[in-house]
């Protein structure tokens, strides 16, 4: 299998990206930054599902908790004067990695749908926690007073600066997936998901590399949080909602799965087609759901799959 | 203290038994044809809103009862032709995308026809009112007899399945599809029956419990994800276990809300003992399926070559 | 829907007539929720201030466009669309929204660049210290309405009172504000998950505790199935009041349930004023429903801008002379008097209401008296603005 046509494609999405802000200032728009931003943040978190649903054949259900751990760690943070963007992050992967630890290694103990509910029950969990922690705002959340700072700078003040943060992350998020998932490591995760039994008899214990790969994903959703709560400026319980981590596999299913840049393009689709459909009507959601299950009956492979029945998407086989 | 602990046994097991009629169809549905519908919410909702529109237009509870039964049975028909047959052979990814489409589509479109604001349905006056139960504490009657249909049409669900020709074949599709397949039975109507069978204990679980709850484009939502855990601490495909794990996550829910708080003042200060009751009330149904699901990977009564 | 449409309709036209001797165009966002099962308080909102708008035609003698948004009840989803009504749409004003927690995550990115006035939510924390100069409620403040129960239960000399609410910001303030003016004893404080559906448990704790009176805080739906199951219960022997719970957006569903039942208010559809006769007889003949206090807020919030506007003589430029028209409150409200304090809360009468059946066989509340008059809330001290 080539991989280099999708090398290609993940590359014209981030160069396509980073003409957005160019383009909405003549556009006189300067707005589309901040929905491109938007945009990124959730391709970063929808890369990180890819690694555990779409390598790993873990379907988690509750993958949006880790995505608010990374928000809290903001406001949390930013209460005991933590307030770089850098430490931040650090903070929140540690509490996701923590989190992921426990929770993953009793997790993988069941397989298919059950797996999907106990990490569905788990974020729901961590849900009900923040929204009944009152120094934090309980349900309502917080309002952050200033976006984080970056190396003693306010620099991410700046839409287009922080927009351009945002790309950097996502772009070292692909690479070290890419690497990832081509190395070894990504081998045996495609391995068991493929055929579990088979990766047992050749020596390799799955449990492990699928715990250390829901670790990963954990990690690299609580920077997207991070992000997320800096590009909202606020941080609420909202982001760990069970309809969260399923708008996740919405976005990771509608790009086609088990690719990254299957992941991105779904995320910026998504996030994109929500904004699109939310300015035309107060009832976007009827055209929103009906263009789902269009998808899902014509389109087996999600967009991707459909661009590349027309000819012009990525071809890689 | 006991007087109040009897009464929320009794809204717990109310409380079950409505999760159970919403969970049996759904894990017929989903051991059956292993197909996951995130859709099912929508239809108790659906249920609920053409039982407050049938009730309104016949101007009685019972007429719009009788005519809602056969609506949802209807519109389970007319989803299952339309989507739901195109989806059984697709993967879990797929069934979960659409059907979370069908969630938007169908809440959007019931706010389109009925309008946000909550409907109500009235009460027949037979079932209205309380009466009296140990001491001071009364219990109204149409829990009572939502109860009683719970129970009944859990008693009615046994019967068929352990005992007639179409029963025997759910089983036997629940355990080896492809056998009942070879065997000359029709699947396809099979699938088409449990689905629509499905549908309309949904809707009748939402139409009997529309003059409780006001009937809002939100109910569906609610109750999903309170119905996929009782199937998976039950077992999927498992009607029995669909049943106990209702009622368990119906009194765990309710009675853990009243008196984990009053525990817990037994071993901390009441400022402290108030704060992680409200912390730990709403975590409780997801703690219990965690630890069942941590004991026994399938469920309480779960096969355990479940995929 | 289609209402909606031909408004938007006919703003496009006369925002397309060449004629018009004004170049500036009003623009004002309305930022309510208007999706998930509180929506329809935020229709009543929306409702109103589109009345106030069709009826003026030029909002303050300009061209006006307005921009209905759904803040959907999630803070941060509302938070997103806050901005983009003040970076890409350029509004100079912005009504909302319903909840307080959508205040909270609204107030920074508008106030900076627009006025928010909000037709609803009144937290504490914006009433305060935390007061903001581009901030005006014209609703009341969040702690004022039980204080009006309480000052009734008070009247009435009870003794104990069994209090709930939803556990988020409004209903923690609403149990405070309560507490602050009842002098009896509090049986017990209930804080409930918001969006909550079944009661049994709450009141199987009442029926058990058999307190004097109960107080409920419990907006939309859950205001709705509350009172209903309060009744199959058999309680409505232990007087319920409420705050939110039993209006017009409610009544619809609770019907014959809330009859009788009382709540605080600081407006109604039958007080007595001309402004407000003509209001609801509109509201009702162009929506076909009964206002309710959302509503008004939304109407009122429109003529308060209508009169700044028009006092600075449409230069919607400068905001200094902006903000003092806006303080002078200088328009007639449904509520009749109408004054703004130091900290840009409301100054204004409160009443007991109590639920009714009308002749035309809707429902309504409707004045029983007034509670409270002149009363402002007790954070304007704290407010340097």
């Amino acid at each position: 299998m080539n991989l280099r046509p999708r090398l290609i494609a993940a590359l014209a999405i981030f160069v396509g990206m980073a003409l957005v802000p160019p383009v909405a200032a003549a556009l006189g728009d300067p707005f589309l930054t901040v929905i491109a931003s938007r945009m990124l943040v959730f391709a970063i978190a929808a890369l990180s599902l890819d690694l555990i649903l779409g390598y790993g054949a873990m379907v988690s259900f509750g993958h949006a908790a880790y995505v608010g751990v990374g928000a809290y760690a903001v406001a949390i943070g930013a209460r005991f004067g933590v307030t770089d963007l850098l430490a931040q992050m650090a903070l929140g992967a540690l509490m996701s990695a923590a989190f992921a630890l426990v929770t993953g290694a009793i997790s993988l103990r069941t397989r298919g749908v059950y797996f999907i509910m106990i990490t569905l029950a788990f974020a729901q969990m961590a849900f009900f926690f923040f929204v009944s922690q009152s120094s934090l705002g309980g349900d309502d959340g917080v309002a952050l007073t200033a976006r984080s700072t970056l190396l003693s700078t306010d620099v991410l003040e700046s839409d287009i600066a922080f927009f351009y943060t945002i790309l950097a992350v996502l772009v070292l998020c692909y690479g070290g997936l890419y690497r990832l998932t081509n190395a070894r490591f990504g081998r045996v995760l495609t391995g068991t998901r493929e055929n579990p039994l088979r990766m047992q008899a050749i020596g390799y214990r799955p449990f492990p590399y699928q715990l250390t790969a829901y670790v990963i994903a954990a990690c690299i959703a609580s920077v997207a949080g991070v992000l997320l709560a800096n590009q909202t400026e606020y941080v609420s319980p909202a982001y760990m909602a069970w309809s969260r981590s399923g708008e996740l596999i919405v976005m990771l299913v509608l790009g086609g799965i088990g690719t990254l840049t299957g992941a991105m393009a779904g995320a910026l689709i998504t996030v994109g087609l929500e904004h699109t459909f939310a300015a035309w009507s107060e009832h976007w959601r009827l055209g929103f759901g009906l263009l789902l299950v269009l998808v899902v009956l014509f389109s087996p492979d999600g967009i991707t799959g459909l661009l590349k029945r027309l000819g012009v998407g990525p071809r890689h086989d | 203290m006991f007087n109040l602990f009897v009464l929320q046994l009794l809204n717990g097991a109310q409380f079950g038994i409505l999760l159970f009629l919403v969970a049996a169809g759904l894990t017929l549905v989903f051991g059956i044809m292993d197909f996951i519908n995130l859709a099912h919410g929508v239809l108790y909702m659906v249920g609920a809103y053409l039982m407050a529109m049938l009730s309104a237009l016949t101007g009685s509870f019972w007429g719009g009862l009788l005519l809602a039964l056969p609506a949802t049975l209807v519109f389970g028909l007319v989803l299952e032709f339309l989507v739901f047959r195109r989806l059984y052979d697709r993967s879990h990814l797929d069934q979960v995308l659409a059907t979370f489409g069908l969630v938007m589509i169908l809440s959007e479109g019931v706010k389109i026809i009925w309008g946000a604001a909550p409907l109500s349905v009235s009460m027949p006056d037979v079932l209205s009112g309380s009466i009296p139960l140990l001491g001071p504490l009364r219990y109204p009657v149409y829990r009572l007899a939502v109860i009683a249909a719970g129970l009944a049409s859990a008693v009615g669900l046994w019967a068929l399945i352990n005992h007639t020709r179409a029963g025997m074949l759910l089983r036997a599709g629940a355990s080896n599809r492809a056998m009942v397949s070879a065997l000359g039975v029709d699947i396809s109507r099979l699938f088409m029956l449990v689905f629509a069978f499905g549908a309309m204990l949904a809707g009748f679980a939402g139409a009997i419990v529309a003059p409780i709850l006001s009937v809002d484009p939100g109910m569906g939502e609610s109750i999903l994800i309170l119905t996929f855990v009782v199937i998976v601490i039950g077992g999927v495909g498992s009607i029995r276990g669909a049943f106990l794990a209702a009622l368990l996550v119906g009194v765990v829910d309710t009675v853990g809300r009243t008196f984990g708080p009053i525990l817990l003042r037994m071993v901390m200060e009441p400022a402290a003992a108030a704060q992680l009751g409200r912390t730990l009330a709403p975590m409780l149904v997801y703690l219990l399926m965690a630890a069942v699901l941590f004991y026994s990977p399938t469920g309480l009564f779960g096969r355990k070559a479940a995929r | 829907m289609t209402r909606n449409l031909t408004l938007a309709a006919a703003l496009m036209l006369t925002a397309a007539a060449p004629a018009l001797a004004q170049d500036t165009t009003l623009k004002i966002g309305v930022l309510v929720t208007l999706s998930g099962p509180p929506a329809v308080l935020g229709e009543h909102a929306r409702d109103g201030a589109l009345l106030a708008v069709e009826e003026l035609g030029m909002v303050g003698g300009l061209k006006t466009e307005v921009f209905v948004v759904d803040a959907e009840g999630k803070p941060d989803v509302a938070a997103q669309k806050a901005r983009e009504l003040v970076e890409r749409d350029d509004v100079d004003f912005v009504v909302g929204p319903i909840f307080s927690n959508v205040l909270n995550a609204i107030a920074g990115p508008i106030t900076e660049e627009a006025f928010l006035v909000s037709p609803n939510a009144g937290p504490s924390s914006f009433a305060g210290e935390g007061c903001n100069p581009n901030l005006f409620v014209v609703s009341y403040q969040n702690d004022q309405m039980p204080t009006v129960l309480a000052e009734q239960m008070n009247k009435d000399g009870v003794g104990s009172a069994f209090i709930l609410a939803p556990n988020y910001q409004a209903g923690k303030d609403s149990l405070n504000g309560f507490k602050t003016v009842f002098k009896g004893d509090v049986a017990s404080e209930l804080y409930v998950p918001l969006g909550q559906l079944d009661y049994s448990a709450e009141l199987a704790q009442i029926a058990a505790m058999q307190p004097e009176a109960v107080y409920a805080f419990l907006p939309g739906g859950m205001g709705v199935n509350f009172v209903k199951q309060y009744e199959q219960a058999g309680l409505k022997t232990i007087p319920l009041l409420t705050a939110f719970t039993v209006d017009e957006t409610t009544l619809p569903a609770e019907q014959d349930a809330a009859v009788g039942m009382l709540s605080g208010t600081n407006w109604a559809p039958d007080l007595d004023n001309a402004a407000n006769t003509a209001f609801v007889s509109s509201f009702e003949a162009a929506y076909g429903y009964v206002p309710a206090l959302y509503a008004a807020g939304g109407y009122d919030a429109i003529k308060l801008i209508d009169s700044a506007v028009k006092a600075t003589g449409g230069d919607l430029a400068d905001k200094d002379a902006l903000r003092s028209a806006l303080m002078a409150a200088d328009f007639t409200s449904v509520r009749g008097k109408f004054s703004f304090s130091a900290n840009h809360f409301p100054v204004q009468d409160f009443y007991l209401a109590k639920a009714i059946k009308r002749e035309d066989g809707k429902y309504a509340t409707s004045i029983v008296e007034t509670v409270f008059s002149n009363y402002a809330d007790a954070y304007v001290d704290q407010c340097k603005m």
